[in-house]
């Protein structure tokens, strides 16, 4: 049932692809402003290859909502993509049209917000918010809706009665479970979310991520997970993508990344939180503030704040260096092979 | 890195000397609903627990835990339903002048949570400093008053103190901001600050500067605070003591390293399980449990964590538990906590 | 987005000569944002150039005519001349002085109005919100019974009470009918500030209730005061001359009001005196224009959201972007 709906495309459907689900190349976000152009995200590149969990990790202002918003086509003036593409399944979903982008969205591609309780329309119960999502796409009969509306839900672990429902009538990580079902009505390939678990408790929110975790074992998609808290994924991603001042500062397998950072940013980040059981040491942060992306640094964009800044990295901006699978914008690391960009 | 200092002994008082605050099995409760069907919130159930001089004192508890409404009764903001809170050894609920009640905001000020709508947009930032200073510190003459905005200021890191005084809030991040805030609190010279989640609203880069500033408030200024969170890293960081609340009650207290190396009550044992901790591998056994919100509307008598607790047995149904000494200075209001062992529930 | 921290000089470059403190150097941008948001916003620039024509003519009306708007002549309803521009009333006044001569009750009016009802409707809005409990049910109820009662049907039994009602009664009579429902739109204000933070915090601080709401509250109303403020006086222009229309004001008060009275008495349409009631009316039209597309132009202004979208505009804006993006695509090809 599930592959029957995810199949019903009229025709665009592609060939499975072998290569990564998802290309960004050089993608650009800007703000628009009567003040001046703000850009928000400057040429960020990565993949994600089938059934992956990609964690962004960053503080706020560094770009990492806008460019979920950029890669899901839900950008609203004055924000704008100004470079690049995102190639999802073959295709550069920056060019297409709104037909055809709605071909893709919720069949193929979905996106999970931050708060349901903005997500969510107030007045129509859960169930009628399925049916609407599945009417969108084409899905007309009654008993289809109903029965892939239950199923859905007890995906997420919750009693189909609840279809019935009200968002308010819900407790938080219920209704953060609904969202999640909804976007995995059509069990796409890829599903986007942008910090799912903020407003909730710490023991609904390491539920829900291990309900999402399972959830992706079990139907093989590809996560990319926006949040400003790395401890909650460190054991959840498989790849872990640090965002700074709308750039990538580092990226690479989860684990390398906590057991050996070598961005200083992605350092001082990991050194931010505090241990609950290891030995209680003084700790600094990262004094300062991200710089103002209206203006940005000619060089390096953490320099300013940099523990480990050198002359150069306030003149000229750093490539992105390779290091055992790990991708690092750090003049530290000058010797290493440069990342190309195809 | 250094080590972190923890304070010697234990800070509140002795059996012979009043403590800073006392609180005395005080509750309240809130009426909701209409006409038709009134029921009764029980936000804050028979507290009972002292804040000492110079010491951190951190309440933890998730949303719905009653966290929140204990600063505001102390803030006197709301009246206890019933119980009393003695602060410096005298009732909260004998404060009725205008006079005593400047006092008493000026010794126990309040900070928030909010950075972005906790300073009044309309002014510069000396707006809130110079009313406290002004109302509190009549003594002090309108110079005197500017130096101590100054230093005030700068003894929470906003430096220099006499620029970023004549700044909007616009103009100044989250994390100065919440600067702003403690600085307000101490211009009062407060011996007790109540900080209503004050750091969680804020980059994680961002809050180890706030907790640090509060450190050194309790070091070099003398203050104490009561620092309300649903953390437990930055809990455990900053404080010297720690509560753990739970749907209104307390379930276990005591040192902040004691109560999280020894947990006695299976909640915080489930708040360990389940908080993140990049340094330590996953515990899985936190996962079940969905972290629905307890229930406070007109409960029952017996244990409110009966409903997600796995040990629960007959008599968490019928008796609430009451905190008692399980540990030398660790309690746990418990009945299958035992003192040698901890209960297992979620290891 | 976490905002950056910004020095005390975001001014431009200073004025040769004067030198200014940060403080002031503020200001002096803030003024020229001011200005410039006037000159690119179209209600804008109409509203203010309407409005600074009106209160010129109220200010200096001697400049634009030496008639006596009430003297007696021997011409009586003449039609429009060289002498008299728009004609005479029935004791042979001149209409174009009683225009003229008359913007200036019509903007004393306007501005009384707006400014007595927006005060009381400050004080009253603002108190029940904040202090709650039984005041808050006590000034609600009052509010809430002028509310519903017509104002129209209420202003003429009022003002049938004080036949002949010259300047002052009118204000008066205008204020009291016309507070409540800004009462309303204030005490929604404030009820929706009363929990934010700060509020919490100066109350904490141990301040005094009625310096909370003056000082601490009603500076951050500034913008809806002022919309309420534009539009009581506006309310003021059309219900004061529609008083005056129907005969309830002073016959012999020179105001736009009157004069239409007086018009429709002598049926000047009927006689072919059409400019006795165009230009009259024409006048409390624009000046209703005036004081509405002011405040529109605030609400823009200050809500980029509201601004309209132009097809032209949007156009420019595409091809600017595209003309970015080559230009970025050029430089890195380089």
């Amino acid at each position: 049932m599930a592959h029957a709906l995810a199949d019903d495309q009229n025709g665009l459907a592609s060939p499975p692809q072998d290569g990564p689900t998802l290309q960004i190349r050089d993608l650009s976000v800007e703000y628009v402003l009567e003040s001046g152009i703000v850009g928000a995200v400057d040429k960020v590149s990565f993949d994600v290859n089938p059934g992956e969990f990609l964690a962004i990790v960053g503080e706020s202002g560094c770009g990492k909502s806008t460019l979920l918003f950029g890669i899901a086509q839900l950008l609203n003036p004055p924000a704008e993509i100004s470079g690049g593409s995102v190639t999802f399944r073959g295709r550069n979903l920056v060019k297409l049209s709104d037909k055809d982008l709605a071909a893709v969205r919720w069949k193929d591609m979905s996106v999970v917000m931050q708060s349901a309780m903005n997500a969510l329309n107030p007045v129509k119960s859960v169930g009628a918010q399925f049916k609407d999502a599945m009417r969108a796409h084409g899905v007309t009969s009654q008993e289809e809706i109903a029965q892939r509306s239950a199923e859905v839900l007890r995906m997420v672990g919750i009693d189909p009665v609840h279809l019935k429902s009200y968002p308010h009538q819900l407790s938080g990580g219920m209704r953060q479970r609904a969202m999640i079902a909804m976007a995995m009505l059509f069990t796409p390939e890829l599903i986007i979310m942008d910090e799912p678990t903020s407003a909730l408790d710490v023991v609904a929110q390491r539920s829900l991520m291990a309900q999402i975790k399972d959830l992706q074992r079990e139907f093989h998609f590809a996560v990319i997970f926006v949040t400003h808290d790395m401890s909650l994924v460190r054991h959840f991603s498989d790849r872990l993508m640090v965002m700074y001042a709308g750039q990538v500062s580092e990226v690479g397998p989860t684990q390398q990344l906590f057991d050996h950072p070598h961005h200083p940013y992605t350092v001082g980040l990991m050194d931010a939180f505090p241990s609950i059981r290891g030995p209680r040491v003084q700790l600094t942060g990262i004094p300062g503030s991200p710089p103002d992306l209206a203006r940005p640094p000619a060089g390096c964009r953490f320099a300013p704040r940099c523990p480990k800044v050198m002359p150069r990295c306030e003149t000229n901006p750093p490539p992105d260096y390779e290091l055992e699978g790990t991708s690092v914008r750090c003049f530290l690391y000058d010797g290493a092979p440069e990342v190309l960009s195809d | 890195m250094t080590e972190l200092q923890t304070q010697p002994g234990p800070q509140h008082a002795g059996p012979d000397q009043e403590p800073l605050l006392r609180v005395d099995r005080m509750s309240r409760h809130f009426k909701i609903g209409n006409a038709v069907s009134r029921r009764t919130l029980h936000a804050v159930d028979d507290m009972s627990f002292t804040v000492g001089e110079r010491e951190i004192v951190a309440i933890v508890g998730e949303s719905g835990s009653g966290k929140s409404t204990v600063a505001r009764v102390l803030a006197k903001l709301y009246k206890p339903t019933s119980g009393e809170a003695y602060f410096q050894g005298k009732p909260l609920s004998a404060i009725r002048s205008r006079h005593e009640r400047l006092r008493y905001s000026g010794l126990v000020p309040m900070v928030f949570q909010d950075p972005f709508s906790s300073i009044n947009p309309v002014f510069r930032v000396s707006h809130g400093v110079m009313r406290a200073l002004k109302l509190h510190r009549p003594e002090l003459s309108s110079e005197q008053r500017f130096a101590e905005a100054v230093r005030v200021f700068e003894a929470v890191g906003l430096n220099p103190g006499a620029e970023v005084l004549e700044r909007y809030p616009h103009e100044l991040s989250g994390g100065q901001r919440q600067r702003v805030g403690f600085a307000q609190a101490l211009a009062m010279r407060p011996k007790l600050i109540l900080a209503d989640e004050p750091v969680s609203m804020l980059d994680v880069s961002i809050r180890i500067g706030l907790l640090n500033v509060m450190a050194k408030l309790r070091d070099e200024e003398d203050v104490s605070i009561l620092y309300i969170t649903h953390d437990l890293a930055s809990a455990r960081y900053v404080s010297d003591r720690l509560i753990v609340m739970y749907a209104g009650h307390i379930v276990e207290t005591g040192p902040v390293d004691e109560v999280l190396g020894n947990p006695r009550h299976p909640y915080t044992e489930l708040l360990l399980a389940a908080a993140p901790d990049p340094r330590a591998p996953l515990n899985a056994s936190a996962e079940a449990d969905r972290g629905e919100p307890p229930r406070v509307i007109d409960p029952e008598p017996g244990c409110r964590f009966r409903w997600r607790c796995p040990l629960a047995v007959e008599e968490c149904h019928q008796v609430t538990p009451s905190l008692r000494e399980l540990l030398p200075d660790h309690s746990v209001a418990c009945h299958v906590a035992q003192a040698g062992t901890p209960t297992g529930a979620f290891r | 987005m976490a905002l950056p921290i910004t020095t005390g000089q975001a001014a431009g470059p200073l004025e040769p000569g004067r030198e200014l403190t940060a403080a002031g150097q503020r200001r002096w941008s803030a003024l020229r944002r001011f200005s410039r948001a006037i000159r690119t916003n179209r209600k804008a620039t109409i509203g203010v150039v309407l409005m600074a024509i009106f209160i010129f003519v109220s200010l200096f009306p001697g400049l634009l005519t030496h008639q006596s708007p009430t003297a007696f002549s021997s011409d009586i309803t003449a039609a429009p001349s060289a002498a008299h521009w728009l004609g005479t009333d029935n004791i042979g006044a001149d209409i174009y002085a009683q225009v003229i001569d008359g913007t200036r009750n019509v903007m004393i009016l306007a501005i009384a109005v707006g400014a007595l009802t927006t005060a009381v409707a400050m004080v009253i809005g603002v108190a029940a919100a904040y202090l709650g409990g039984l005041w808050e049910s006590v000034l609600s109820f009052v509010t809430d019974v002028l509310l519903v009662i017509p104002i129209f049907p209420l202003l003429i039994i009022i003002a049938a009470y004080f036949p002949n009602a010259g300047n002052l009664v009118l204000i008066l009579v205008l204020s009291f009918t016309g507070w409540s429902y800004t009462a309303r739109q204030l005490r929604s204000q404030a009820q929706s500030l009363r929990n934010r933070d700060f509020l919490l915090a100066a109350q904490v601080r141990g301040e005094r209730s009625f310096y909370i709401i003056m000082v601490e509250i009603i500076p951050t109303m500034t913008s809806l005061l002022l919309a309420s403020f534009l539009n009581n006086a506006l309310y003021a222009v059309l219900a004061g001359s529609g008083l005056q229309f129907i005969g309830l004001g002073k016959s012999n008060n020179v105001s736009w009001g009157t004069t239409l009275y007086w018009a429709n008495q002598n049926a000047a349409w009927t006689t072919g005196r059409y400019l006795w009631f165009i230009v009259p009316g024409l006048c409390i039209a624009l000046l209703g224009v005036a004081f509405a597309f002011i405040n529109y132009a605030f609400d823009e202004i200050g809500n980029p959201a509201l601004r309209p979208l132009s097809a032209a505009k949007a156009r420019k804006a595409a091809e600017a972007s595209t003309r970015r993006r080559l230009a970025s695509h050029g430089a890195r090809a380089r």
